[in-house]
């Protein structure tokens, strides 16, 4: 048995879903969803410096963490952070492999710093002058799974309250055949085990041999297996509709994430 | 916290595969790094290879196989940690146990092998390139749940060289919030070009061995790891337990740490805090001493702040390079090692102990009654993990 989630705050970064309170209205039914070239985005936290040095992956995460940040009242600077990602940021990956095809091998030093899986939880802890923890978790396509299980764990094995940020920039042209993606995309969730006033919705995780929850609409379904961060749109789907639901998010091998939403108050 | 049982582990490094060799080399002063280039052209300097890792793995994994995943195949073989594992699930049911592994690079040296001989004028990688089995960071994570037929959650933690020191925490609160009952927990990193010539990039490879916290240090020696533990709240008849564990961010800059080590000393003040120990009840301090001059120098800032400057202390890198996300794991490992056998190592190649520095670096290795250790790990991107391992009292 795993205590009760309660959801404080959203953040979404998407095709046609530019932020939470856009995206809301999309996906509770009262907007259609449009198809919409996302701006590049310069995260408002970063000091100049790692403003300019953030490469997109640690960008498309910003632009959901900044988007639930704005969006409440919470001191963010005490949450503990679990950044879940497939593959953090392929376009700096792939520019150090082709720099190390090349005779010099001149890896370029602010590449290889933003190389590392947990470039965006770095940044972020600079950005918001947070000390708490921060992990950085991987799990191919279900990695948003996996870091909802982390964010589970330091809620209740460790009483934080816990940011979660789940995101996958595009893979550029050479590495989209070995790894498919449809879009750049983030979603971002404060998780407590309380409450307190402003929940807009309580999360029962369970461990499951079910098959992960697809979404009806063609569009949004689309942009669900499109990026692994975007797994989480049934659940967001069900909180902007203020709907009781239970969905599945692909986790392992015969081993999902089932996930119970409640609405509150 | 509630002590956890540490029922098994196993560790292979430069030093050798298995407990056994990694002890003797720590008894005997011998150092598994090597000068050379870990392949044609490759950078020449010292560094700490798993010898032979040149056979497949076997056809039923040929999918998998990579230099990654042929090191942890190799790293779970060893110490009987295999059987273990079995015995571990036939107790609780492959579903209820949690897997918890940190790498920070996975298989990407097969992705560098894939962009030397991709086509360039078509810019099409070669068809034997199979992403989701090797450069993908969860592959250390899902290739390990497969081998060991584990069917619960898991993870893959992928925070540079804090890794897998971050999955004993992991996997302590996991078990803790009811997510598993018990936990696998390990670390592997292979050597590739990619941390090469990034820390070279960065004027941070040493062109002499590395020497740890020496007046002269110059810079990191690289090596590869793997290794396991398992972690197993009933195990009654356990001797060795993880007692507490910290983590903190820097929030001071991506991959330079913070000069006052407040991140560090954060971390290591909260594993204190949960094994509701003081500070002199800490035997040995094993380092994250990676050899740079900024590193040693922050770390010693914290230590001396947390713990005074008479708990002794060493890096361990000088025998088995700095193994970045297998780190964590390979140092547990050694903390083990030394409260089971009664070991405080020397900080090894180191010859002129830095005078900037306060805390006790031990110069000789000594037979010693260690009943706890905590050991350090730190990350770019300000990412900082202690923990506190003793014997079970």
């Amino acid at each position: 048995m795993i205590a009760p989630l309660y959801l404080r705050a959203v953040g979404l970064a998407a095709p046609g879903l530019p932020g939470w309170s856009a995206g809301r209205a999309v996906l509770a039914g009262a907007q259609p969803w449009a198809e919409q070239e996302e701006a590049p985005y310069a995260p408002q936290l970063l000091p100049p410096n790692e403003r300019r040095r953030a490469p997109p992956g640690v960008r498309q995460a910003f632009r959901a963490g900044e988007d639930a940040r704005a969006g409440c009242t919470l001191d963010f600077s005490a949450l503990a952070a679990v950044f879940a990602s497939s593959d953090s940021d392929l376009t700096v990956m792939d520019r150090i492999n082709t720099a190390l095809a090349e005779p010099v091998r001149a890896v370029s030093p602010t590449d290889f710093h933003n190389s590392v899986h947990n470039a965006a939880g770095g940044y972020w802890s600079i950005a918001t002058a947070c000390r708490q923890p921060s992990t950085a978790v991987g799990g191919h396509d279900g990695s948003l799974a996996m870091g909802l299980l982390e964010a589970a764990a330091l809620v209740h094995g460790d009483g934080y309250g816990v940011l979660l940020v789940a995101f996958d920039g595009l893979p550029p042209p050479l590495l989209r055949p070995v790894r498919p993606m449809a879009c750049a995309g983030s979603i971002a969730l404060v998780l407590h085990a309380e409450p307190a006033g402003a929940a807009l919705a309580r999360l029962d995780l369970s461990l499951t041999d079910a098959p992960e929850t697809a979404l009806e609409d063609p569009a949004l379904e689309r942009l669900r297996r499109g990026n692994p961060a975007l797994r989480g749109l049934p659940l967001l789907r069900a909180v902007a509709r203020g709907e009781a639901a239970q969905l599945v998010l692909p986790h392992a091998p015969g081993c999902n994430l089932a996930v119970a939403v409640e609405p509150v108050g | 916290m509630t002590p956890l049982p540490v029922s098994h582990y196993t560790v292979t490094t430069a030093s050798g595969r298995g407990k056994a060799a990694l002890l003797g080399a720590l008894r005997d002063g011998a150092t598994g790094l090597r000068r050379g280039s870990f392949e044609d052209g490759a950078l020449e300097c010292w560094f700490g290879e798993v010898a032979q890792l040149e056979q497949p793995l076997p056809a039923e994994h040929a999918a998998w196989d990579c230099r990654l995943n042929r090191l942890l195949f190799e790293a779970l073989r060893q110490d009987g940690f295999m059987e273990a594992v079995g015995a571990l699930r036939r107790r609780y049911g492959a579903a209820r146990i949690g897997l918890f592994v940190g790498t920070s690079t996975s298989g990407v040296r097969q992705a560098e092998r894939a962009y030397q001989c991709r086509d360039r004028a078509a810019q099409r990688l070669p068809d034997w390139f199979d992403y989701r089995h090797s450069q993908s960071i969860h592959v250390p994570g899902e290739f390990a749940r497969l081998l060991l037929g584990l069917g619960g959650p898991y993870q893959t933690i992928s925070t540079a060289c804090s890794s897998s020191a971050k999955v004993f925490a992991a996997a302590a609160r996991a078990i803790r919030a009811g997510i598993c009952d018990a936990a696998v927990v390990g670390g592997v990193d292979s050597l590739c070009l990619t941390t090469l010539y990034g820390f070279n990039s960065l004027q941070l490879v040493s062109a002499e061995i590395c020497r740890p916290a020496d007046a002269r240090r110059s810079g990191i020696s690289i090596g590869e790891a793997g290794g396991f533990a398992i972690l197993d709240p009933q195990a009654a008849d356990a001797g060795l337990v993880l007692l507490g564990y910290g983590e903190s961010a820097d929030a001071h800059h991506m991959s330079t740490p913070d000069p006052e080590g407040r991140g560090a000393a954060a971390a290591m003040r909260q594993a204190l805090a949960r094994a509701g120990l003081e500070p002199p009840a800490v035997d040995y301090i094993n380092l994250h001493g990676t050899g740079t001059m900024a590193n040693d120098l922050s770390e010693d800032r914290a230590v001396s702040a947390v713990f005074g400057e008479a708990v002794p202390c060493s890096s361990t890198k000088g025998w088995t390079g700095h193994t970045l996300g297998a780190a964590g794991m390979v140092e547990a490992a050694i903390a083990l090692l030394c409260i089971e056998h009664g070991l405080v190592p020397r900080s090894l190649n180191t010859r002129e102990r830095d005078p900037q520095l306060r805390a006790a670096v031990a110069m000789e290795t000594r037979a010693a009654r260690v009943a706890r250790v905590l050991s350090n790990s730190f990350g770019f991107g300000g990412s900082n993990c202690s923990l506190l391992f003793g014997a079970r009292r």
